[in-house]
């Protein structure tokens, strides 16, 4: 324990700002306060989308420069004379020195996804405010903190995993709520995702001839990696890249070829696809499969995000939904329901607060820290690198056609089989799109039709579309784009359907291995199948569900996604405050304990109203009894659900979302209870609980403490630099 | 400040930028291996490349590395 206190003060570098210091961030502040001012004060008028840009990067960098700053140095005592796990233990692989703005792509890969990309263009349906003001206030207080908190206190044990910490520090009850919690967020993100998929790919033959062809393009580089030339992994992923836009521009070739029909499937089809694929891919050795699709979405991650940023920028297209809508109060949105508070903090997770992001901060990252100051660039600043993502999907949603954003993001059963029967739809809900226009759409990307095209990804991928090809290709390159889009986002989502299997195999076997000896070996054939299948059956039975929902799948299982993910932050804020409050931080636990507190009341009262809200919309039990009630009368049809059967898939998927509404609540408060007890204890006594902390031990090692060199660790490099020579 | 030419100073920042991407790419793994290998172990023989690469990405059979959303 002392080795956190008696370098504290000497550790902290306390340099006033100069005058010019003071300038430059006197106007960072106010062009991010014209930039809110701007968003928050227009009405009725068109603005930019720059606007949304300015006020993001602006308050990042006040977030960064000072929040983060004060997290690092004041409550978290960061100390860059202390040695990391990573020059300790350096073996050369797992723990190894890893240089800074490597292991920031590195992580920023690991946590940035499609999540991102999905919730904020659902959470456009309450206009762009909400899901902009959570997007950069929660990321800068919540999400971007427990980022960063977690990492620091996994390094700090030798990059022990949040399930463990949870274990050790709150108790068996914690750490077992803690696995349960990782688990059924797995599943339900695997089922979510891959219905984003489905959604996008149904019935669209282009879509669907590129994405089936990255397996033929990822084994190809596998193979050229294992035997080929080993190693040359820039080079395989440049030639994955060229093939990837081949196939990109290829697929509309495909699509209008009498080849087109086999790649034109009902969601059903591309259901049992995807669940074949999921099985088999997780079975298969990774060089095959998973670690050449993983070198190709790094590639097109880091690509695409910069492209986005500087063709927003450049094209600088106008927002043309409201900055609310009237969703937002009434709770009556047709894209997820409820009204604002909680629902847009349960659908806004990645970019925001998202509590997935605790496990690769206490996985593989704080194995590889450098120089402990370190965290702020890499939990922190990867953590802002997300949200921006956000914050762009937001804009690609914001600057569609109002209209046609409904459109698409309506259930399919509410809009009816023809364009006039959508247009009449959208316009049951207050906005205005002719039928000519949806046509109009759909032919500008190639597609047979945009309704009722739910999950965020073709929104996103139409939204970048405009963006992409007003640079480059003008309005004949839309189509291409569009699949482009797509593409970028279905590549993420096959990679993580993989990965996450794999990932909740691993939990199973490890555990089963527990009482059952044979299953402990991760190698063991009859045991990795039984447990692949077993995963996959889960996810698939929630996507097979959620594709057949007659309410809607995204509608309705995207709320407990993010319920679901808000109660993994829960347990990772949780671990951090007591660790805080246990190592005699107390009087800083309010850094992770404000959050906590939010994110608890977020996710207990979107529970609530799930579980127990009487208007049937929300309510899995209201709506459950509604269908009930309807088929003991003998009705046969209600509200979407057209006959008899489509009313019993309704009872029961009602039940099964309903019970796991209640489960997630009832872990949050298990963990909450059990947190509670150990920090009334660590408050009572006077000295600090033991904790599992490593000892201090000094470091050999020198780096920077940030991103860039300071002027001053610029000359101390240049220094050691000499006496290196000398000697 | 520096008195090195300005193209000399390019070169090197360049040099440093390709670095980085190979490293983010993983290229440089084998690199890291022999380095490692140089200090710690040294006088005993480092695996080939080959070998190497096929341990490498075996390795992760047995731990996939998290993806989050």
């Amino acid at each position: 324990m002392s080795s956190q206190t008696d370098s504290a003060d000497t550790a902290t570098p306390r340099r006033r700002l100069n005058i010019g210091q003071i300038l430059i961030w006197t106007a960072v502040a106010v062009i991010g306060a014209v930039a809110w001012g701007v968003l928050a004060l227009s009405r009725g008028e068109e603005i930019s989308a720059a606007w949304l840009i300015f006020a993001a990067l602006a308050s990042y960098a006040i977030g960064y420069r000072f929040y983060s700053r004060f997290i690092a140095y004041r409550v978290l005592r960061v100390d860059a004379r202390r040695a990391t796990p990573a020059e300790r233990l350096n073996n050369g692989t797992d723990f190894h020195p890893t240089d800074r703005r490597v292991l920031f792509g590195h992580h920023f890969a690991a946590i940035a996804g499609a999540g991102p990309l999905v919730g904020p263009v659902l959470a456009a349906q309450m206009g762009y405010l909400p899901g902009t003001l959570w997007i950069i206030i929660g990321v800068i207080f919540a999400g971007a903190v427990q980022d960063m908190v977690v990492l620091f206190f996994s390094m700090r044990r030798n990059g022990k995993s949040l399930g463990q910490m949870a274990r050790e520090e709150i108790g068996p009850v914690g750490g077992i709520a803690a696995l349960i919690a990782v688990l059924a967020i797995m599943v339900i993100l695997l089922a979510v995702l891959a219905m984003v998929v489905v959604n996008a790919l149904a019935d669209s033959p282009w879509g669907t001839f590129s994405i089936a062809m990255t397996i033929p393009i990822a084994l190809f580089m596998g193979f050229y990696l294992r035997y080929l030339r080993p190693g040359r992994v820039v080079e395989v992923s440049l030639i994955g890249v060229v093939l990837l836009l081949a196939a990109i521009a290829g697929g509309g070739w495909v699509a209008e070829s009498p080849l087109g029909d086999a790649f034109l499937l009902s969601p059903n089809q591309l259901t049992l696809a995807l669940v074949i694929y999921g099985f088999v891919a997780s079975v298969l050795p990774v060089w095959m499969l998973l670690a050449p699709r993983d070198y190709l979405s790094t590639f097109m991650k880091i690509g695409v995000v910069v492209l986005l940023a500087v063709s927003i920028v450049v094209a600088n297209p106008a927002l043309q939904l409201p900055d609310f809508t009237a969703f937002a109060f009434n709770g009556e949105g047709p894209v997820f329901a409820g009204s604002l508070f909680p629902f847009v903090f349960i659908t806004i997770a990645c970019g925001a607060l998202s509590g997935f992001h605790a496990l690769i901060s206490s996985g593989t990252t704080p194995k590889l820290i450098e120089k402990e100051p370190q965290i702020r660039v890499i939990g922190y600043g990867s953590m802002l690198t997300e949200s921006f993502v956000a914050v762009m999907a937001l804009i690609t949603a914001c600057i569609l056609d109002p209209g046609v954003y409904f459109a698409m993001n309506m259930p399919a059963t509410m809009l009816g089989d023809t364009l006039q029967s959508a247009s009449a739809a959208v316009a049951g809900i207050g906005f205005q799109v002719s039928p000519e226009t949806l046509a109009a759409t759909a032919a500008s990307i190639e597609e047979s039709t945009i309704t009722g095209r739910t999950g965020g990804a073709p929104t996103f991928a139409l939204g970048a579309a405009e963006i992409f090809s007003a640079l480059f290709g003008g309005p004949a390159a839309m189509a291409f784009w569009y699949h482009f889009a797509v593409m970028f986002e279905a590549l993420f989502i096959l990679t993580t359907v993989d990965a996450g299997t794999r990932v909740g195999r691993f939990m199973i076997q490890d555990t089963v291995g527990n009482f059952w000896k044979p299953m402990k070996d991760v190698s063991w054939k009859p045991g990795l199948w039984m447990t692949s299948a077993l995963i996959v059956a889960a996810w698939g039975y929630f996507l097979w569900a959620g594709v057949n929902d007659p309410l809607g799948g995204i509608n309705q299982l995207f709320p407990l996604f993010g319920i679901a993910n808000q109660l993994l932050a829960a347990v990772a804020l949780a671990v951090c405050t007591t660790l805080l409050i246990k190592s005699g931080r107390a009087k800083y636990a309010w850094v992770t304990l404000v959050p906590l507190a939010w994110d608890a009341v977020v996710t207990l009262t979107a529970s609530w109203q799930k579980v127990f809200s009487p208007d049937p919309t929300i309510g899995f039990f209201a709506q459950r009894q509604q269908y009930v009630e309807a088929l003991a009368a003998g009705e046969t049809s209600l509200g979407p659900a057209g006959d008899v059967d489509a009313m019993r898939q309704v009872v029961v998927n009602t039940t099964v979302d309903g019970i796991l509404s209640v489960l997630f609540a009832v872990l949050i408060i298990i963990i909450l209870a059990d947190a509670v007890r150990v920090w009334i204890k660590a408050l009572r006594v006077r000295e600090p609980l033991p904790s599992a902390e490593h000892p201090f031990e000094p470091s050999k090692l020198w780096a920077p403490a940030g991103l860039i060199p300071t002027r001053e660790e610029r000359a101390e490099r240049a220094e050691r630099e000499k006496e290196t020579a000398g000697a | 400040m520096s008195t090195r030419p300005l193209a000399a100073r390019l070169r090197a920042t360049l040099r440093a930028a390709w670095r980085i991407t190979r490293e983010i790419a993983g290229e440089r793994a084998y690199e890291i291996y022999l380095e490692h290998h140089a200090e710690h172990h040294p006088g005993t023989p480092p695996m080939g490349e080959r070998e190497f690469w096929r341990r490498h990405t075996d390795a992760r059979d047995a731990r996939p590395g998290e993806r989050c959303c």
